[in-house]
């Protein structure tokens, strides 16, 4: 995964809460393979119109935030499903970074396992950014240091330390559990003998 | 197991510690799987470890089911959607090839992951089971540690059958007193977040205690716990007691004889100390809650049934002004309108949330001997409960009440299979979620039990259902 240091572009400015995986990526576009991309259906209901014209009043359609990495929306972004889809097209289109208040437990979990970061920050803090943005969409991220620069204005975010080492070095979890191979064997041939009733030998 | 001389444990620490292969410097910890469901939806998943070359490490505890995409009409004649009869043909091919058992379209069995589970004695106490579907929470009322993970993460399971985590705080919501007849477990879940809100219990494992919950059947501890994803909270959980282990002797998968005997003593013994600390506490009386509605476009907006939709203008916050603005607006709603005037296109009786028996039972004792004014079908949860339901004659009143009467399977909760709304339709739903085009686009979705559905089918409108049970006995 490529690691996620300091990032420095657009910010796109969306002042709602709840945002949720269903409205991220609506589920009957999920059927897709992974490669086709699924940055054309993120906020599909949002961004177009029924007849698919998209809606001028949109910010991710205002030309001022093109080129958008970075999304800063107020809380519970990514409530929902596990569907990953959700961080999916949030990456497809180019989001590298989302700012919020809180985000879904299984949300948060899938985009640092996409290398995308979820940075949260105060109430208070989101609806200023918000409000910077829509002035001056210019915006900094470091994660080293953990801040948000906006002109003048500099943010503390937080995130969790594990999360945050795992962005730095762009670390998948599959290459770390290898290196546990015999913990895991000796750990299941000691719950076996402990635990014997989880074997499904019985059923079917 | 419980230890007197030692700090005084919750349910959870004792899944936990029973889990733990190793925790790192940093207090990542390395989580053995139990259980792992896969469906449909899984298909990005099963590509990554096919692009890695790996083979599924555990299919011994791995279980495939068909849910998400599979129809709930004329199943006998193939599905017709070339892109919905693909996502199923790639679950068969995909466990096939990794030898995953799969209670496919044919099976007597198959059904909704999180009803199929518990039913067949998959879902055991004291296990840690995962899935790609955040609904697992269900799980956790049988006391295992169940959640819903992405697919990075399934892929994770498929290939080690572990997970690294790092350590949830924990939340005790006791219920206290009895409920009012009527109402139950979906009652009690929307009260609870709208109390805390939708995000209210992040980065938490709830565990559900309290008299009203141990007087709840496994039904509604599975609706309780299905909800806790709603609140924010990954995971939920009741512990075992004499109504699990009641529930659990004779399915298929448990253990059985004297094997179960040592399975059940042990499970006994995972309750929570009872002077165990919690992160977070609440408390609810039982008796205060009243039949819920949702009225907007998160499970946090609800209100008891006889209530009115907030009106933006009353409310000081103006960040939560503009939400509620925002939700009245996509559901068409007029602030200060009474609930109970809300007309309804169609009803939905089905889903991982309240698809099962009592469910049924429970919308079938008010229905019985009226019409419905509005269209509307009743899926089952599984394909067994299918069969319960014609047995005990229940399918009758649905189909004589006016709805139909379809197969098992995910169907217009989430829309996936092609069972939707029409734009700007509104439903009264015993699903889980009242998101912005859930049931299809633009679609608009009020959840509810399914008592209140039934009620809602009745009068066109949503509707309180204690008048209905009034000289009848529920359930």
């Amino acid at each position: 995964m490529t690691p996620f240091t300091q990032l420095q572009t657009i910010g796109c400015p969306l002042p709602v809460a709840n945002i949720d995986t269903d409205q991220l990526i609506p589920a009957r576009f999920m059927s897709r393979s992974r490669k086709d991309g699924y940055g054309d259906y993120l906020l599909h209901a949002q961004r177009f119109a029924e007849d698919g014209t998209p809606r001028a009043d949109f910010p991710l359609n205002d030309p001022k935030f093109a080129g958008a990495q970075v999304l800063v929306a107020l809380r519970n972004f990514g409530s929902g499903s596990s569907r990953e889809a959700a961080v999916y097209a949030l990456a497809d289109y180019g989001f590298r970074c989302v700012i919020a208040p809180s985000f879904g437990d299984i949300f948060a979990a899938n985009s640092v396992n996409n290398g995308v970061l979820p940075a949260r920050v105060s109430d208070a803090d989101a609806r200023m950014l918000i409000d910077l943005l829509a002035e001056h969409p210019s915006i900094q991220i470091d994660l080293e240091t953990q801040r948000i620069t906006v002109g003048n204005h500099v943010v503390d975010f937080t995130i969790d330390p594990v999360w945050r080492m795992k962005l730095l070095n762009g670390w998948d979890d599959l290459d770390l559990t290898a290196s546990y191979a015999a913990d895991i064997a000796a750990f299941q041939t000691r719950d076996a003998k402990a635990r014997p009733w989880v074997s499904t030998e019985g059923g079917d | 197991m419980s230890n007197r001389s030692e700090t005084p444990k919750t349910l959870f620490d004792r899944l936990w510690d029973t889990h733990a292969i190793v925790t790192r410097e940093d207090g990542e910890t390395l989580i053995a799987i139990d259980r792992h469901f896969v469906h449909e939806g899984s298909h990005h998943a099963f590509a990554k470890i096919a692009e890695k070359g790996r083979p599924v490490a555990r299919p011994d505890l791995t279980f495939g089911i068909a849910d998400h995409y599979v129809p709930t009409r004329n199943r006998a004649s193939g599905i017709a959607d070339p892109t919905i009869r693909g996502m199923v043909d790639k679950l068969i091919a995909n466990t096939t090839r990794e030898r995953v058992h799969l209670f496919g379209l044919e099976d007597r069995r198959q059904g909704i992951v999180h009803v199929v589970g518990p039913e067949q004695g998959l879902t055991l106490p004291g296990l840690t089971i995962v899935c790609g579907d955040s609904h697992t929470s269900t799980h956790g009322a049988l006391g295992a540690w169940a959640f819903g993970i992405g697919a990075s993460e399934v892929a994770h399971v498929l290939m080690t059958q572990t997970l690294w985590q790092r350590k949830p705080k924990t939340m005790r919501v006791r219920v206290d007193g009895a409920f009012q007849p009527g109402v139950g477990a979906k009652d009690l879940a929307l009260t609870l977040i709208a109390r805390i809100g939708a995000d209210g219990a992040q980065g938490h494992v709830v565990e559900y205690a309290g008299e009203a919950v141990r007087s709840l059947s496994i039904e509604g501890r599975l609706t309780l716990c299905n909800l806790s994803i709603e609140s924010g909270a990954r995971c939920g959980l009741v512990a075992p007691d004499g109504t699990t282990i009641a529930y659990l002797r004779g399915r298929p998968y448990a253990p059985s004889g004297a094997l179960f005997d040592e399975a059940a003593e042990h499970w006994l013994g995972l309750a929570s100390d009872a002077d165990a600390t919690f992160d977070r506490e609440l408390v609810l009386d039982a008796s205060e809650i009243a039949p819920v509605v949702t009225w907007g476009t998160s499970p946090e907006e609800a209100l008891p049934i006889t209530g009115s939709v907030p009106d933006p203008a009353t409310i000081s916050d103006p960040a939560r002004a503009a939400q509620y603005a925002a939700s009245i607006d996509y559901m068409g709603l007029r602030p200060g309108m009474a609930l109970s005037d809300i007309t309804i296109d169609r009803v939905f009786i089905g889903s991982c949330t309240n698809a099962r028996i009592e469910d049924l039972r429970a919308a079938a004792a008010v229905l019985a001997g009226s019409k419905a004014s509005v269209p509307g079908f009743v899926s089952p949860g599984s394909s067994l409960v299918k069969r319960q339901a014609e047995e005990e004659g229940l399918d009758r009143i649905f189909i004589e009440a006016g709805l139909e009467w379809v197969d098992s399977g995910c169907s217009m909760c989430v829309g996936m299979n092609g069972d939707i709304l029409a734009p700007g339709e509104r439903s009264a739903s015993t699903t889980n979620r009242n998101f912005k085009g859930r049931q299809g686009p633009g679609s608009r979705t009020h959840l509810m039990s399914p008592a209140m559905v039934a009620a809602a089918a009745i009068t066109g409108k949503l509707a309180d259902m204690r008048p209905f049970l009034a000289g009848r006995t529920a359930q």
